[in-house]
């Protein structure tokens, strides 16, 4: 893949300045930029209320706060970090960086992506608001379901329910429109003679990422629509005693549940490849392989759903049929931890920071999926589900697998977005008090979960105490550490040394031809890949 | 008004003929985000239609142990002498429900086809008028197709009076049809205010 023409026109800005640039701008980089900063101050907002639940669960007893607010703290943790921290965060990148990858001057639909990003602060507001009007006296606060909303607790629930309810319709629409947005982009605007076979695999993971979105998201706002209609409109949609079914609420929440673990994971193996090919100086391995293998496990996402309740009491051939069609994701899943190894191999490697993150990544990701396939055995499962092996599983696969592989590529492209190299001593320490830190909180919560702690307990039995003091301890080292990467990130913003055009000895693609940082209108005219 | 709207179809037509390839493009995004958007109508209709799928799936399969509610009739069913089931009874008020209720009998061993009789008490402890629902629901839920009632006090609401006892009696028998894997089901009672709030 190379390049003939690379538009330099740096002209300056016929934007508006101040606020009014960034509320009305449909410049794909002003908008990534806001994406990723809205992004990482939620997951700043999601990593205090975490930080509440672990001091409260440092000791057995209760002593900082009521279970109620226990309760709620905990859904909106999750639905933060999963909506307002994770997926921004990677529409952020897919902003900035796929235009840049795939040669093309901007999104395909730019109106419609400063839409889709300002639905998001409102919908956060909505999410937070009732812990607010809770000091007013007005509700009992935001919604204490915990982040599945599963009924009859959510038909029961305050108005924190209701308010979450419609950040969640806000939040959809947003990731629809931003999918919508990515698709007609990467249809339509990719530079002349590259093929859909030539993308950059951030590009196709995002391919795949949008396709589930508009797929799955309407389900779920679908599901918390009809919890709507059964809180206030007299329906029955979950209701057994009106002829509904609670069972059913689950089946139609994890049909989106669970695509949405791969919405969140797939942008980022999509540019881990990039990160490994950059740092080792190879080529990407098995570039094929790694694309029909986001086919695969996008497909499957969507069939395997009902793994999240295995003990809700389905019928044996359904139990069965769910095990094997889960543990088959570990199939093409293995297809790209081979590669993604294979891509390393005898290359001559380098360890900067995103390297670090993403050799980390690997192993704390792989653990993630490995933990996934003792909770995908029914047998083991029920003894397994809704404990904390559960919670220290799905940590493993979205802090390590999501946020720190955010992390790696926050790292990779930094230099190439502010045009300043970050400090690298800083950017090692970050990655070592993460990695230490993350493991030491979470490793104690898969003993404490075969030990047979449940989850979304305030208080509990004397025997798990030390093991939740030391994932408490280190739970804040790990929110603090976050403070240096906070710290990194606008030290590199204001200042530092120049980062060169290719920012990345080994960095390869159209995003690495442009200036750092690239010109505020770039690819004006296309490239021509050959 | 058809004909004017035609004639401004065709203009709109015309011009993307000398359009520049810019502002070709930029149509052509918008058709295909329309188009997409197809897609996601699509999975709307497909979240509402999976509340009368998930229904009728589960009325076919019984996969979520619910038994029909309406009498089944008494064919002439042979009864199979050669095998025992046993079936378990349990009970549960629910919230906003001011009864106690439970079987008079914790569980009976009977052949498939055999009709049976069991009781249920009800007492209505509050000191209004209370009226209430039971669903039932059966486990393993392969079971409940072949869970047949003949009469049930769960057909229709049932109305106490304060501090009025009642037994609550169950005709029932288990199809002799029933997989051979299968000697023990548990038969639940959940009792819900049938009350207008």
């Amino acid at each position: 893949m190379s390049t003939t023409t690379v538009a330099h026109h740096d002209e300056h800005a016929d934007h508006p300045t101040g606020i009014m640039r960034w509320l009305t701008t449909t410049n794909h980089k002003d908008i990534g930029t806001m994406y990723l900063t809205f992004s990482l101050i939620m997951f700043l907002v999601g990593g205090c209320m975490i930080l509440g639940i672990r001091a409260e669960l440092f000791k057995p007893g209760l002593q900082l706060m009521n279970p109620d607010f226990f309760n709620q703290l905990i859904g909106v943790h999750a639905l933060i970090m999963i909506f307002a921290a994770l997926m921004p965060a990677a529409t952020g990148f897919a902003n900035w960086m796929i235009p840049l990858q795939i040669g093309a001057p901007d999104m395909a639909l730019p109106r419609l992506n400063n839409w889709g990003f300002w639905l998001l602060p409102p919908s956060a507001i909505l999410l937070t608001l009732p812990f607010t009007l809770a000091l007013f006296g007005i509700g009992d606060g935001a919604l204490a379901t915990g982040w599945t909303f599963y009924p009859p607790l959510s038909v029961q629930g305050g108005i924190g329910v209701d308010f979450a309810i419609f950040a969640v319709h806000l939040l959809g629409i947003s990731s629809v429109l931003g999918s919508i947005n990515i698709i007609v982009t990467l249809f339509n605007m990719r530079a002349p003679g590259m093929t859909l076979m030539k993308m950059p695999l951030f590009a196709w993971g995002w391919l795949i990422t949008a396709f589930l979105l508009i797929a799955t998201i309407p389900v779920l706002a679908g599901a918390v629509t009809m919890l709507l209609t059964d809180r206030h409109f007299g329906t029955h949609f979950f209701d057994a005693a009106g002829g509904g079914d609670p069972i059913m609420f689950q089946h139609l929440f994890w049909f989106f549940g669970h695509p949405e673990v791969y919405i969140l994971l797939l942008p980022v193996w999509g540019f881990i490849p990039q990160i490994l090919q950059t740092f080792s100086r190879k080529p990407v391995y098995g570039y094929k392989a790694q694309v029909y293998s986001f086919w695969a496990i996008g497909a499957l996402a969507v069939v395997v759903w009902a793994h999240h309740f295995f003990t809700a009491g389905l019928p044996v051939p359904a139990l069965l049929y769910f095990m094997y069609s889960t543990m088959a994701i570990s199939l093409p899943l293995a297809v790209l931890f081979f590669c993604w190894i294979k891509t390393m191999w005898k290359g001559s490697m380098s360890f900067e920071t995103p390297m670090l993150f993403t050799v980390g990544w690997i192993i704390l990701f792989g653990i993630g999926g490995l933990t996934g396939l003792v909770l995908a055995d029914v047998a083991a499962d029920a003894q397994y589900h809704n404990s904390y092996f559960v919670v220290a599983h799905f940590h493993y696969t979205l802090f390590a697998g999501g946020i720190m592989g955010i992390m790696a590529g926050v790292y990779y492209w930094l230099p190439k977005m502010t045009g300043h190299m970050y400090n690298e001593k800083l950017g090692k320490t970050h990655f070592w008090l993460t990695a230490i830190s993350f493991n030491m909180t979470f490793i104690p919560q898969f003993f404490l979960g075969l030990a047979g702690m449940p989850r979304r307990i305030p208080d509990y039995a004397l025997q798990f105490a030390e093991f939740n003091m030391i994932s408490s301890i280190s739970a804040f080292v790990l929110g603090l550490s976050q403070l240096l990467f906070v710290y990194i990130i606008i030290t590199c913003i204001r200042g530092g040394k120049k980062a060169t055009d290719q920012v990345w000895e080994g960095a390869e693609g159209l995003e690495w031809t442009l200036s750092s940082p690239p010109p505020y209108h770039s690819f004006a005219e296309q490239p021509v890949i050959k | 008004m058809v004909c004017s709207f035609h004639v401004y179809t065709m203009e709109i037509k015309a011009n993307d003929n000398d359009t520049s390839p810019d502002q070709q493009r930029k149509l052509a995004n918008k058709k295909l985000g329309f188009k997409l958007l197809w897609i996601v109508a699509g999975s709307i209709a497909f979240s509402i239609a999976l509340v009368p799928l998930y229904n009728v799936l589960c009325t076919l399969t019984g996969l979520n142990g619910k038994t029909k509610t309406t009498a089944s009739e008494i064919s002439n069913t042979k009864v199979d002498e050669s095998r025992w089931v046993t079936v378990q009874f349990t009970s549960n008020v629910m919230p906003g429900l001011g009864w106690n209720f439970h079987p008079k009998q914790s569980s009976i061993r009977l052949h498939p086809g055999q009709i049976q009789t069991v009781l249920f008490e009800a007492k209505n402890i509050t000191s209004q008028v209370v009226a209430g629902q039971a669903v039932p629901s059966v486990s393993p839920g392969v079971a409940s197709i072949y869970f047949k009632k003949i009469e049930c006090f769960c057909f229709v609401r049932q109305e106490l009076q304060p501090g009025e006892t009642k037994l609550m009696p169950l005709r029932f028998f288990v199809s002799p049809d029933l997989p051979s894997d299968v000697s023990e089901m548990t038969l639940s009672y959940a009792f819900f205010s049938a009350d207008k709030q």
